[in-house]
């Protein structure tokens, strides 16, 4: 008997038991080795990837849970949570749409989302008319013409082991932080993107596009590969409300990109902020994390973040190879009780890289939004430059918003600047969209929009839109 | 270090006369100090220069007791020339002498007030070291509607009768209604390795003004702290200038709290570092009030493994609408060894405000050094002239005429 299944010998003398019915797996609750290993087994993983994992466990033994962070939280009992648990059947899923929350479809109607599309993202059984697994084949064979691989992080491990062992771990070490060390240890699945030599990505890469997308858990693990010359842009996330009732979201998203190759990364999150009074809602605490290896690499990325009760994410770029660019693009909007904690890291280490941020938080409402990014130019980073940029929106006297910069210059050679404003719309502006015939909220949505242009031209066309039309709704409410 | 902490605040209290429960307050932040140590990198605030580290590399073990029984000599050289002022003389962290023979000495009260901490919310373990080990405090009053006629200059000397010792005090300053006090602190040191602890207190009265200048200037290996706290009234204003180019390591830090309506702080700051230097400037000002302004300039010229960091605060009350906040940080870096760090805070609760924070670093750009080569300046003195231009941007924000002009003087800039 191999190793792995004594492990699953033993398993089955657990005392709280597992069933085998592939409808209703579930890990009980808590972490501890077997959980991690009967996640493991559960995937069939090889013995590296279960290695992995308790290498990740057991750093995870060493650590404290950070709490320097702005917006603190009530503490979490991680053995109280269950680390895997199956899709859902269809049984527990809403029969249509009429069973879902009447403010939720009003959302979407605003948002424009065809009525397919919102039974999909409510995991309605949809009719043959439209059906969303045969989009996304026909996107598969074009994809696989030129070579890229874009599938589910389980399907790598197993198809294409090589590539996730050379590089999983290698920009998020199973060393690094709490919530990474924890996803580490416990991710259920996520995406994985391979872009071979000089191949341009022909089309905009989504989540949405992957079947199973919907249920990749609270664990997710992303790993996109650009190799020398490829240019990829993946978008994230959708800016239809998403409810889910896992309560904390972590998640890691590791990017590389070898020589000349460039990779544009773009979220909508949209996540459940909680109620008015702030009661229930996402807590959202991602770590992304870019990788410039090569020489003329670029990585960009580009958030819109709305949803969620606590948002505290930091996507960063390393930028390792020469002449290397990494770029930060981020809108956060925060209202009710919401409260965000975000900004970039970018470490230049190699000779006449560039990086610019740009970070547009607006917050309402009762919420806290804190912009909080790092320049490390390393003193071998010869030439380097950086460019800063955060505003802040301020709308009503029960919001906070905090600009947190951590400037560190090596070099004699480089150049750091940074700029930060704070704001609120003036009554001139409000007057005078109104004066033309716009109501209070369509004003506000307008005024918001021009503030953020910036940030919203980075994104793909079709996202833009939404995007734009999120920004208004996400402030409802809050002026007058 | 804690033995040594308790032994020598054993001999300090003997020395003192003070009452009882004087003595057990004292023990309490002797107690706080012991359990919490020097600050480490650990602490946010301490996060670029690790004092704890820094002492233990400059200087090994410190003790803390100083003899002040006998009285030092004084050394009239160290006295600014071309200046009238009043003078109060601290040699070795022993006050020798309190001299305000310019002023209305009834427009004047001095008070012992030893025992009498002035407490304010912070956490920050050498104040509470201060606090521990300070001989004398006295708190300096000026009346309501007198401004003084000259300056007061403040002499922080050392001489070689010290040797790895921490030196503490503390003088506490309340200025009345329409009072007017400008206060130069001015160091000249002739020792090397020691840690020179200095905790200010001020409280503005309305109208009041207060113009405190710092010149750490002739180089030396000593360590230094300085924590200003300013208490601010209706229509009060504070200038703080900061030279910080003497020392090894000088930390100046103000807390300013805006506690009236229509009340300004002002803090500007020269980095000027050479071979090993690590200085900082953290300033919070706390704006608490409506109608409230803040500005700070500070500008740092980098030599070979030299290191300086800002950082600074601007916290905004959810009630202190109309507050003007602003904040900026450049720096020169002249060697591939020297490091800048930054951190530009901003905290805001209201929305009516305009506060805004730049930073910006860099080399001496070549096409303005080139620009001076061409019209017959060798490349030293162009590197010079850029230089001494950015930093007198810097003391131009000088708002009395003859400090500005001694200041120029003493870093060496001519108009």
């Amino acid at each position: 008997m191999d190793t792995r299944e004594k492990d699953i010998e033993k398993l089955k003398d657990y005392k709280y038991g597992f069933t085998t019915d592939i409808e209703n797996i579930k890990a009980p609750k808590g972490l501890n080795e077997d959980v991690i290993k009967f996640i493991s087994n559960i995937k069939k993983e090889p013995q590296w990837m279960l290695d992995f994992r308790l290498k990740a466990y057991e750093r995870l033994k060493l650590l404290k849970e950070p709490n320097w962070q702005k917006p603190k939280y009530p503490k979490i009992d991680y053995q109280d949570l269950y680390y895997y648990s199956a899709p859902k059947s269809m049984k527990d899923k809403p029969k249509s749409l009429d069973e879902l929350d009447p403010k939720l479809l009003e959302t979407y109607k605003k948002l424009g989302i065809p009525l397919q599309e919102q039974a999909r993202l409510n995991g309605i059984a949809v009719d043959a008319v439209f059906d969303s697994v045969s989009v996304a084949t026909t996107f598969k064979g074009e994809l696989t013409k030129h070579g890229i691989i874009f599938c589910s992080m389980s399907e790598a491990i197993q198809k294409h082991p090589d590539l996730v062992k050379k590089y999983l771990g290698t920009v998020i070490p199973v060393t690094d932080h709490f919530f990474a060390t924890l996803n580490s240890a416990v991710f259920t699945d996520g995406s994985f993107v391979y872009i071979p030599k000089g191949v341009k990505c022909p089309m905009e890469l989504s989540t949405y596009f992957r079947i199973n997308a919907s249920q990749t858990g609270q664990f997710e693990r992303t790993l996109i590969i650009a190799d020398e010359g490829s240019y990829v842009s993946y978008l994230e996330g959708c800016t239809a409300p998403m409810r889910d009732e896992n309560q904390l979201h972590a998640a890691n998203v590791e990017l590389i990109a070898l020589d000349d190759a460039e990779i544009k990364y773009s979220t909508v999150q949209n996540w459940y902020p909680g109620d008015e009074n702030g009661k229930g809602g996402i807590y959202n605490f991602v770590t992304k994390r870019g990788l410039c290896k090569g020489k003329n690499s670029k990585i960009s990325w580009t958030q819109v973040e709305t949803g969620s009760a606590i948002t505290w994410k930091y996507p960063s770029c390393i930028l390792k190879g020469d002449n290397s660019i990494g770029e930060f693009y981020s809108i956060a909007i925060t209202n009710n009780h919401q409260k965000a904690d975000t900004g970039t890291k970018m470490i230049h280490l190699g000779k006449n890289t560039k990086s610019k941020i740009i970070s547009k938080g607006i917050s309402a409402g009762f919420s806290d939004m804190t912009y909080r990014g790092l320049v490390d130019i390393n003193s071998k980073a010869k030439n380097s430059s950086n460019y800063t940029q955060c505003d802040s929106l301020l709308m009503g006297n029960k919001c906070g918003a905090h600009t947190v910069p951590y400037i560190k210059n090596k070099n004699f050679d480089s150049n750091i600047a940074h700029e930060a404003t704070t704001s609120k719309i003036s009554e001139e502006q409000l007057h005078y969209c109104q004066q033309r015939g716009l109501n209070s909220e369509e004003a506000v949505g307008l005024i918001v929009n021009g503030f953020c242009k910036e940030v919203l031209q980075q994104l793909p066309m079709e996202f833009a839109v939404e995007a734009q039309k999120l920004v208004g709704i996400s402030l409802e409410g809050s002026v007058g | 270090m804690n033995e040594q902490l308790q032994l020598d605040f054993d001999k300090v209290i003997k020395t003192l006369k003070i009452s009882e429960k004087e003595i057990q307050l004292k023990k309490s932040f002797l107690k706080k100090f012991i359990e919490n140590g020097f600050p480490n990198r650990k602490q946010e605030d301490w996060k670029f220069l690790d004092i704890s580290q820094i002492i233990k590399k400059n200087i090994g073990e410190l003790s803390f007791f100083n003899d002040y029984s006998l009285p030092n000599k004084i050394d009239p050289s160290i006295f600014v020339d071309g200046l009238e002022h009043n003078k109060i003389i601290f040699i070795n962290g022993r006050i020798e002498k309190i001299d305000f023979n310019y002023e209305d000495q009834s427009q004047i009260e001095i008070n012992d007030e030893i025992g009498k901490n002035i407490k304010f919310d912070y956490e920050n373990s050498l104040i509470d070291l201060n606090n521990a080990f300070t001989n004398k405090v006295y708190k300096i009053l000026i009346k309501k509607n007198y401004s003084l006629k000259k300056p007061l200059i403040i002499y922080h000397s050392t001489n070689n009768k010290i040797k790895s010792k921490n030196v503490n005090l503390s003088l506490n300053f309340e200025l009345e209604e329409n009072s007017c006090l400008r206060l130069i602190d001015y160091f000249s040191d002739n020792t090397d390795k020691n840690f020179v602890n200095i905790l200010y207190n001020f409280n503005l009265k309305k109208y009041s003004i207060l113009k405190n200048y710092k010149l750490d200037k002739f180089r030396n290996n000593n360590l230094k702290y300085s924590f200003n706290n300013i208490e601010q009234d209706d229509n009060s204003i504070s200038e703080t200038f900061i030279l910080s180019a003497g020392s090894d390591y000088f930390k100046n830090e103000v807390n300013c709290n805006l506690n009236g309506e229509y009340s300004s702080a002002f803090i500007n700051g020269v980095f000027s570092l050479k071979e090993n230097q690590q200085h900082e400037i953290r300033s919070t000002i706390n704006h608490l009030v409506e109608n409230t302004k803040s500005y700070q300039l500070i500008k740092s010229v980098l030599g070979k493994n030299s290191k300086s960091a800002y950082q600074g605060r601007i916290f905004v009350d959810s009630k202190a609408q109309k507050t003007d906040g602003y904040q900026l940080s450049k720096a020169i870096l002249l060697d591939e060894t020297s490091e800048f760090n930054a951190k530009p805070e901003l905290e805001i609760y209201a929305d009516d405000v305009k506060c805004s924070h730049g930073s910006a670093s860099g080399s001496l750009n070549e096409n303005s050094i080139f620009y001076l080569m061409s019209r017959g300046l060798n490349y030293q003195q162009s590197r010079e002239l850029l230089i001494n231009g950015f930093l007198l941007d810097v003391v131009e924000k000088i708002t009395d005429s003859e400090i500005r002009n001694l200041v120029k003087n003493i870093i060496g800039l001519k108009e």
